[in-house]
């Protein structure tokens, strides 16, 4: 009997990915470990491994095929003794070895995915504003009572009918995708069509290319998290000459490894995430993550860290941070950075956290607010820091100062509390040694 | 040579002119390539001609049976072949001139000649491969003429052609396929239609009207392999009823050409082998896809037996390039094609169409009674799990059937038991083709049974079997 190699599930809430290469031609043997092929998902490349050995027999679905929905058979190996040849899907085992994850992530079952109803990752279901009465939704005779015998809310659902109206395939997606995913609408659309946009410039004076499936996540989740978290801005400027200085004395002190270069070299940026996660520990009130039913109050804080990609955006998430060693924070960091470039970071590293830092103080930009990527409940935007005069006992003196504005989710966070956590983090920038621990 | 196209299309027929000028709508620049006839099969060779002589048909029926209705005509009822074939002629060119002044008023330019994909983005164009089917149509004025042109999409829309079995091989004088067979010298006496798809069904019945003593044979158990069993069965009765010899489960294993016709032997399932003659034999046995000397292969473009392979939104493997239609895979039906056409250009305009339901896509044969149908047949549904609900309505139950003298007829609806989602709606009688297209409505909005339900339908009209075959699903027919 032939092996089936399904399209493995990256993440509990992916659907589909992206086959991006075949690093295994047919009629290669295989054997556990081996990569064969990669595949790109939301936000990264992943590789996919045997976990059995034999001959690739046949590729079934071919590099660059987008939107392989996971479990499909995409390919056959062959056992000892059979031809890789005569590989039929129909006569494959029907034990269908599912490629494992480099890594060996803890691949949940697609099919258990809808069960999983308290959201993990990053896919909560956000219900409407309470009072609000829902407007119409145009929806097909056959999809409304599809909707009613299934007891799906009509309003969870986007229409790709004309006009978006509801039809019935809508409506069997949204089942097939379960209750977490009932709110995860599709690309939203610019509210023209395509067509009639690209007539407002001339033909040639552009390049249209085609989104990748990064491009579209971040394009649905921010469109979501604008529409659908309340957000509110606090702005506060924090002095940070005694941590430049910190920064330079742990800097100079650190260890040299065999090879001569020295054990860490931490950034203004790591000890801002740092101080954010202590922060959030300090008060527990906004160290929250908002579901439909319930808050989770963290033991620890989780903190996100924006980092900037070519043609992207990822946010790697520091788990625990407020245990972590600022060296650890940095070396991790740095290992982020790197792998988020070559989109290889795995979906436990980017999914989930409490808060998140933006910094684009490298930029000179002086302060800006970012937007929240749920399930986070907060976000803090950090700017560059400045020598500017300031008044300190009647006297004018020269100090260094940095903006931030923290993004809060108001249905998670007050304004009290959100400006208790921002004030919590001033003190643990202004005062850097606690940030070492003791 | 000319500027880039945003879109080429390969093939005038009923796709490729209709996706052609819906591109010119979304303001795309866009150019068909064509080497024979505007209109293609369907409107020179196919749908419409064949309506034209069918018409003929008809009218020669009621003739006959004027009396029935009250009538008398006095001296000998005639035809002349010759006139019938003339009529039909008239009738193609008009509506082949007539696509070409669509297109000249959409602004899409008309290449003459046969076209080869030569590499990504170019079409090559050269003098056709085989001489036209005559008579040819003269070529709308204004036509650019060969040359290399470029496009960003190439859409193939070229086709396709009756399929051959070994030893049936047409040989244009005794030995015919649907070209041959709607430009009779003169109507034969006896003929043998081989396959009872719609194509051969409706030369079976036209033949027949006309006094051929006609055999109709199928390979399969049963004639129209594609329609519903309760139907097909129906039709079969009629037919034999009208004259015809229906021999299923049966092939041809010999032929013999003479100077005046052909002597076949036929063997059905069981062994059982009988001689047949005829003075004429129509090979019916399926079309297959022109997918040939385009270049496709060397631009790595996907065929399956002649087929080439799309996604729902007529994209082949290879960026850049589409098909849609007949060489796109079947039903190979002009309104297919036509739809296919249409959600090709506006998926490359940056529309989101809908990608192509297989299951929407009606189907109409029009032979002595008539044959409609959408959707999923009885087995079909069974086979795919659904729970059914099945309304049927004979026609001897509607008013209106009776006063037409077609008291003959069934309409018949599968619905989901669970959803009440109208599955399939198949229909047998008079004007049924007209008909059909309520269903398809219905289905297309994705009525249930519930708002047909509630649906007026005219009176008195044949369309209110349609309503008592859905209220019979449900056990609420009034009028059986």
């Amino acid at each position: 009997m032939s092996i089936k190699v399904l399209m493995p599930a990256l993440s509990p809430t992916m659907e589909r990915g992206n086959l991006t290469r075949w690093l295994k031609a047919e009629g290669d043997t295989v054997k556990p470990g081996d990569v064969i092929a990669e595949i790109e998902t939301d936000k990264a490349t992943m590789e996919v491994e045997a976990v059995d050995e034999g001959t690739l027999g046949k590729i079934l679905v071919p590099a660059g095929t987008n939107d392989v929905p996971v479990n499909e058979v995409i390919a056959l190996i062959a056992e000892e003794g059979e031809d890789p040849k005569t590989l039929a899907v129909g006569a494959s085992a029907p034990k269908a070895a599912a490629a494992a994850l480099a890594a060996a992530a803890p691949a949940p079952t697609p099919s258990a995915a809808p069960e999983q109803n308290g959201a993990p990752g990053n896919v909560v279901a956000f219900p409407p504003p309470a009072g609000e009465k829902p407007a119409r939704r145009f929806a097909s005779p056959l999809a409304r009572r599809l909707a009613s015998q299934n007891k799906l809310d009509l309003a969870a659902i986007t229409g790709s009918g004309p006009h978006g109206r509801i039809i019935a395939a809508d409506v069997t997606a949204a089942l097939a995708a379960g209750p977490a995913k009932v709110a995860a609408a599709p690309l939203p659309r610019p509210t023209q069509s395509d067509a009639i946009i690209k007539q407002y410039f001339a033909p040639d004076s552009f390049d249209e290319v085609p989104h990748e499936t990064m491009r579209k996540t971040i394009a649905r989740r921010l469109a979501e998290a604008t529409a659908a978290i309340p957000h509110f801005y606090l702005t506060i400027e924090c002095e940070i000459d005694a941590l430049l200085k910190l920064r330079g004395e742990l800097n100079a002190a650190a260890p040299k490894t065999p090879d001569g270069t020295p054990a860490y070299k931490l950034s203004v940026n790591d000890m801002i995430v740092k101080a954010l996660a202590l922060a959030l520990v300090d008060v527990p009130n906004a160290n929250v993550t908002f579901l439909e039913n319930s808050m989770l109050r963290h033991h620890h804080a989780d903190v996100a860290v924006a980092v900037a990609i070519p043609d992207g955006l990822i946010t790697p998430v520091l788990k625990q941070a407020d245990l972590l060693p600022l060296s650890a924070i940095s070396n991790t960091m740095k290992d982020y950075a790197a792998r988020a470039k070559q989109r290889r970071l795995k979906p436990q590293e980017y999914e989930g956290g409490v808060s998140a830092v933006s910094n684009l103080g490298m930029y000179g930009i002086k302060e800006f607010a970012a937007i929240i990527n749920p399930p986070q409940s907060s976000i803090l935007a950090v700017g560059a820091g400045e020598g500017r005069p300031i008044v300190r006992n009647g006297q004018i003196v020269p100090a260094t100062l940095l903006g931030a504005t923290l993004s809060c989710d108001h249905r998670a966070i007050d304004g009290a509390t959100g400006a208790e956590l921002l004030a919590a983090f001033r003190h643990r920038i202004e005062v850097p040694l606690s940030l070492l621990g003791i | 040579m000319a500027g880039a196209y945003d879109v080429i299309v390969v093939g005038g027929g009923p796709g490729g002119y209709v996706a052609a000028i819906r591109a010119a709508q979304l303001g795309l620049k866009t150019a068909v390539v064509e080497r024979e006839h505007l209109g293609g099969i369907c409107l020179n060779w196919g749908c419409i001609p064949t309506k034209a002589l069918l018409r003929s048909a008809e009218i020669f029926h009621y003739a006959q049976h004027a009396k029935d209705y009250g009538l008398r005509i006095d001296g000998k009822i005639g035809y002349d072949a010759e006139a019938i074939k003339d009529r039909s002629r008239k009738i193609s060119a008009q509506l082949n001139a007539g696509v070409g002044f669509l297109l000249k008023k959409n602004k899409v330019d008309v290449i003459w000649g046969e076209a080869q994909l030569t590499k990504p983005g170019d079409v090559r164009v050269g003098k056709p491969l085989k001489p036209a089917h005559q008579p040819q149509a003269a070529p709308p004025k204004g036509i650019l003429g060969e040359g290399t042109y470029q496009a960003k999409h190439i859409v193939v829309a070229t086709g396709a052609r009756p399929r051959v079995l070994p030893g049936l091989e047409p040989d244009g004088k005794l030995i015919w396929t649907y070209f041959e067979a709607m430009m009779p010298d003169a109507m034969p006496k006896s003929l043998i239609v081989v396959g009872s798809g719609a194509i051969g069904v409706e030369f079976a019945s036209f033949y027949r009207d006309f006094g051929a003593e006609v055999t109709l044979i199928e390979v399969l158990p049963r004639i129209l392999p594609a329609e519903d069993a309760e139907v097909a069965a129906l039709a079969h009765k009629r037919f034999e009823k009208r004259g015809m010899k229906i021999l299923t489960g049966t092939k041809i294993v010999k032929l013999e050409k003479g100077a005046e016709g052909v002597t076949a032997l036929a063997e059905d399932t069981s062994g059982k082998s009988q001689t047949l003659k005829a003075e004429r034999l129509i090979s019916a046995v399926g079309v297959t896809g022109n997918s040939e000397n385009l270049g496709l292969e060397a631009l790595g473009v996907t065929t399956d037996r002649g087929i080439i392979v799309t996604d729902g939104l007529g994209r082949t493997n290879v960026p850049g390039v589409y098909a849609i239609g007949d060489v796109a895979g079947p039903p190979m039906l002009a309104h297919k094609a036509e739809h296919e056409g249409v959600i090709c250009v506006e998926a490359i305009a940056g529309l989101d169409p809908h990608p192509l339901d297989r299951e929407a896509i009606p189907g109409c044969t029009y032979c002595n009674p008539q044959i409609a149908s959408v959707g999923l047949t009885e087995e079909k549904a069974k086979a795919a799990g659904y729970e059914l609900k099945i309304g049927r309505f004979p026609f001897i139950g509607n008013g209106k059937a009776i006063a037409l003298g077609e008291p003959e007829g069934l309409t018949k609806t599968i619905f989901d038991a669970a959803t009440g989602r109208l599955l399939g709606a198949h229909m047998i009688g008079a004007e049924v083709t007209e008909l059909i297209q309520g269903f398809v409505v219905a289905m297309n909005c994705e009525t249930t049974e519930a708002e047909l339900m509630h649906t007026i339908f005219p009176h008195p009209t044949l369309s209110e079997t349609m309503h008592e075959s859905v209220l019979d699903a449900y056990g609420r027919a009034i009028h059986i």
